[in-house]
C-alpha cells in the first residue's frame, strides 16, 4: 500500500535521511520506531506530501505521490505531531472545514462528524470552542479530521504523546478497530512499549536509516539469548559499572555487555543459557564485586534497538533531546 | 461504538465533481473560516474603523480655522481630507491581510491545508483576498459614513461608484503585497513591524493630509509616486461631483495625470505585484 525507495533529505548540513526504504502492506499496522532526530517525521511528511525528498521515490496506491501528489492526497490521513488548531472556532466547525478540503458533499460531511463524533466520543464538547480543549480531546479531533474522508491510509506522527494512560488505552483501541476494518496505518512513536503492543510490523530508524524491519515478535526472536541486567548496587557508581563491565566482556557465553545510564548505571548483557548465570555469580562474588539485583528476560524491542546501534533507546533519547535545536525545527516545519 | 461504516476506508471515490465547483466550495470554506475568526474577535474590525475615525476627528478640526482659500478648490479642510483618511483606512486594512496568513505558518495549521487535496493551493491566497477585500470595504464605508455626519460630503451615487473602485483597485495591489510579506518574512513579529513602519510614513508622504503644492519638492516627488496619492486624487475628484477619466487631478512634478492615468497605474501595480509574488507562493505552496 505504501512504498519508500531509497528516500534520502538533508536539512543544510544535516542529513535527515540517508537512503530509507520502507515498504507497507494494505491493511497492515505498521509502526516507525526511533528516537527523537532519528528522522521518523521526516519520513512522515515526504509520504504526506508537506516535503519533497532530495532522491528517492514514494508510492501509495500505486499512486506516484511525488508526480501525482494530488491523488496521493485523497488517500492520505494524516494526524501530525504538532496538533495545530484553530482555538476560536469549535470542533464542529474545524470539523466542516476539513471536510470541505476533500471536497465533501454535505450529507455525506453532516454523516461522517456524526459518526466519527461518536467512535471518538466526542458529542459532549464538539460544539465547544477548541481553545478549550485538553490534549486528549484535541488529539481526538485532530484524528477525526484525518478520518473525514475514509482514507486508505492513515498516518499519524507520535499519536500518544502527552496523553494521559486512558486517551491512549481509547487511542489505541481506535487504531486497532480501524486496522480491523481494512485501513493501512503508519504511525511513528518513540515509545517502545506502544509499537510492541500496536504493531503488525515495524521499522527501526536511526540516524536516517533503517537499521531493522519485520514484525515485533520476528525481530525479538532473531536476536536470541535471554537479556540480563545486573545491578552491583541501587544505584552503583560509573567506576563499579566499568570494572563488572570488564569483568563480565571476559566471562565465556556473554554477550554484549553495555552500561546503562539510565538505568543507574547498571549493566545490559545477553547470556547464552542458563548455566552461563550461575558461573557469572560465582566470577562477581570472587572479584568481591556486590549484586544488588540480577533480572533476566526474553529480547524486547529495546534490545534490537541496542543490539543494531550499541546504545538503549532511551539514552538515545536523551542524547537526543540534549542535542536539539527547536528553532531549526520549526524552521523546518514552517512553509 | 459506531459500526464498520465510521471505520472502513472508502472503497470507491465518489464522481468527481467539476474543478470550479470543488475550488469554490473549498475557497469559501476558507473565507468562512476567516469571517467566523472576526466575527468572534471582532476588535480587528473595531480598531480599523476607530484609528481613521480619529483621525478624521482630530485632523479635520486642527485646521478647522485655516484661512479660507487656502487649499486648491477653495474647499474646506476637513472635506479635503476625507478622501484621504478613506484611502488610509483602506490601505491599513489591506497592509494586515498578510496577518492571517503568517499566523498559520507559524502554527502549522498551514500544513493541515496543504495536505488536504485542494484542487488549487491559492484558494488559500484567494481566500484572504476576499476576506480582506470585504472587511476593508466595510471600514472605508464605515469612515465615508463617519465623513458625511461630520459634514465633509458624500460622493453621491456614481461617485461611489468611482470611490469603491478605486478602493478595490488600491486593495488588491496592497494585499498582493502584504501577502507576499506573509511568505517571505520569518514571522509574525518581523510582519508587524513592516506594517508599522510602512504605514504612517506612507500616509505622510502622499496627498491625504496636504497638496502638492504644499510640499518641499522632494517630498513633492514622493508624494507623486507614491501608490496611495494615485488613489487619494480620483477619490477627492469624485467628492467634489469633478470626476471624469480625462480630467486632470494630480499636478505632479513630472506632470499632469488624469484620473483615468492614475486609475491605470493602480491597475497596473496591483497586476505587477500579484505576478511578481506569485514564484514566491508557487514555492512556499507546492
Amino acid at each position: 500500500m505504501i512504498r519508500l525507495e531509497k528516500l534520502s533529505k538533508r536539512y543544510g548540513s544535516v542529513q535527515a535521511l540517508a537512503g530509507v526504504s520502507l515498504e507497507v502492506p494494505a491493511g497492515c499496522l505498521y509502526g516507525l520506531l526511533g528516537p527523537n532526530g532519528a528522522g521518523k517525521t521526516t519520513v512522515l511528511r515526504i509520504l504526506c506530501t508537506l516535503l519533497a525528498p532530495d532522491q528517492g521515490a514514494v508510492t501509495i496506491a500505486g499512486i506516484n505521490a511525488l508526480a501525482e501528489p494530488r491523488l496521493a492526497r485523497q488517500q492520505l490521513g494524516y494526524v501530525a505531531q504538532e496538533v495545530a488548531i484553530d482555538k476560536i472556532l469549535t470542533g464542529r466547525e474545524l470539523l466542516e472545514l476539513q471536510a470541505n478540503l476533500y471536497h465533501l458533499p454535505r450529507a455525506q460531511r453532516q454523516r461522517r462528524i456524526a459518526e466519527l463524533s461518536e467512535l471518538l466520543s466526542m458529542d459532549a464538547w464538539l460544539d465547544r470552542r477548541c481553545g478549550t480543549y485538553s490534549g486528549g480531546m484535541r488529539r481526538r479531533l485532530d484524528l477525526a479530521s484525518g478520518l473525514l474522508h475514509s482514507p486508505a491510509v492513515l498516518v499519524l506522527d507520535e499519536p500518544t504523546v502527552g496523553l494521559d494512560i486512558e486517551s491512549r488505552t481509547a487511542l489505541w483501541q481506535v487504531l486497532q478497530q480501524l486496522r480491523d476494518g481494512g485501513t493501512t496505518i503508519l504511525l511513528s512513536s518513540h515509545y517502545l512499549e506502544e509499537v510492541d503492543a500496536l504493531a503488525d510490523r515495524l521499522a527501526i530508524l536511526d540516524g536516517g536509516l533503517v537499521i531493522a524491519e519485520g514484525s515485533p515478535a520476528e525481530l525479538k526472536r532473531n536476536l536470541g539469548g535471554d537479556r540480563v541486567t545486573l545491578r552491583v548496587r541501587e544505584f552503583a557508581s560509573p567506576q563499579e559499572a566499568e570494572q563488572a563491565q570488564r569483568l563480565l566482556q571476559g566471562c565465556k557465553g556473554v554477550r554484549q555487555v553495555v552500561i546503562n545510564r539510565a538505568q543507574g548505571h547498571a549493566i545490559n548483557l545477553v547470556v547464552d543459557g542458563d548455566e552461563v548465570l550461575e558461573r557469572l555469580r560465582q566470577q562477581l562474588s570472587e572479584a568481591s564485586l556486590p549484586v544488588f539485583s540480577l533480572a533476566q528476560s526474553r529480547p524486547s524491542l529495546d534490545d534490537v534497538y541496542l543490539q543494531a546501534t550499541g546504545r538503549t533507546l532511551l539514552d538515545a533519547e536523551l542524547a537526543a533531546v540534549a542535542s536539539r535545536d527547536p528553532k531549526a525545527e520549526k524552521k523546518q516545519a514552517m512553509r | 461504538m459506531t459500526g464498520a461504516t465510521a471505520l472502513a476506508p472508502a472503497l470507491a471515490p465518489a464522481p468527481a465533481p467539476s474543478a470550479l465547483a470543488e475550488l469554490s466550495q473549498e475557497t469559501l470554506a476558507l473565507t468562512k473560516r476567516l469571517f467566523l475568526q472576526l466575527q468572534r474577535r471582532p476588535s480587528t474590525l473595531v480598531a480599523g474603523i476607530l484609528q481613521p475615525l480619529i483621525w478624521l476627528v482630530l485632523f479635520g478640526a486642527l485646521f478647522a480655522k485655516a484661512p479660507a482659500g487656502l487649499l486648491p478648490g477653495g474647499v474646506s479642510y476637513g472635506r479635503f481630507l476625507g478622501a484621504g483618511v478613506i484611502v488610509f483606512t483602506a490601505f491599513s486594512a489591506a497592509l494586515n491581510a498578510g496577518l492571517p496568513v503568517m499566523f498559520d505558518r507559524e502554527f502549522g495549521f498551514l500544513n493541515r491545508l496543504l495536505v488536504a487535496p485542494l484542487r488549487s493551493r491559492f484558494s488559500i491566497v484567494l481566500a484572504s483576498v476576499l476576506y480582506i477585500t470585504s472587511l476593508s470595504l466595510v471600514q472605508s464605508l464605515a469612515i465615508m459614513g463617519a465623513a458625511w455626519a461630520l459634514g465633509y460630503g458624500w460622493p453621491g451615487g456614481a461617485g461611489l461608484l468611482v470611490v469603491l473602485g478605486t478602493l478595490l483597485l488600491l486593495v488588491a495591489a496592497v494585499t498582493a503585497l502584504s501577502l507576499g510579506l506573509a511568505f517571505a518574512l520569518p514571522g509574525h513579529i518581523e510582519l508587524i513591524a513592516v506594517i508599522f513602519v510602512a504605514n504612517l510614513p506612507l500616509l505622510f508622504a502622499s496627498t491625504a493630509l496636504a497638496p502638492i503644492s504644499f510640499m518641499p519638492s522632494w517630498l513633492g516627488w514622493l508624494a507623486a509616486l507614491n501608490p496611495l496619492t494615485f488613489a487619494i486624487e480620483p477619490i477627492r475628484a469624485a467628492y467634489l461631483g469633478q470626476f471624469s477619466l480625462t480630467r486632470v487631478v494630480l499636478e505632479a512634478p513630472y506632470g499632469n495625470l488624469t484620473a483615468g492615468q492614475c486609475l491605470l497605474v493602480l491597475t497596473l501595480l496591483s497586476v505587477g505585484l500579484f505576478l511578481s509574488i506569485r514564484p514566491l507562493l508557487d514555492r512556499k505552496l507546492s
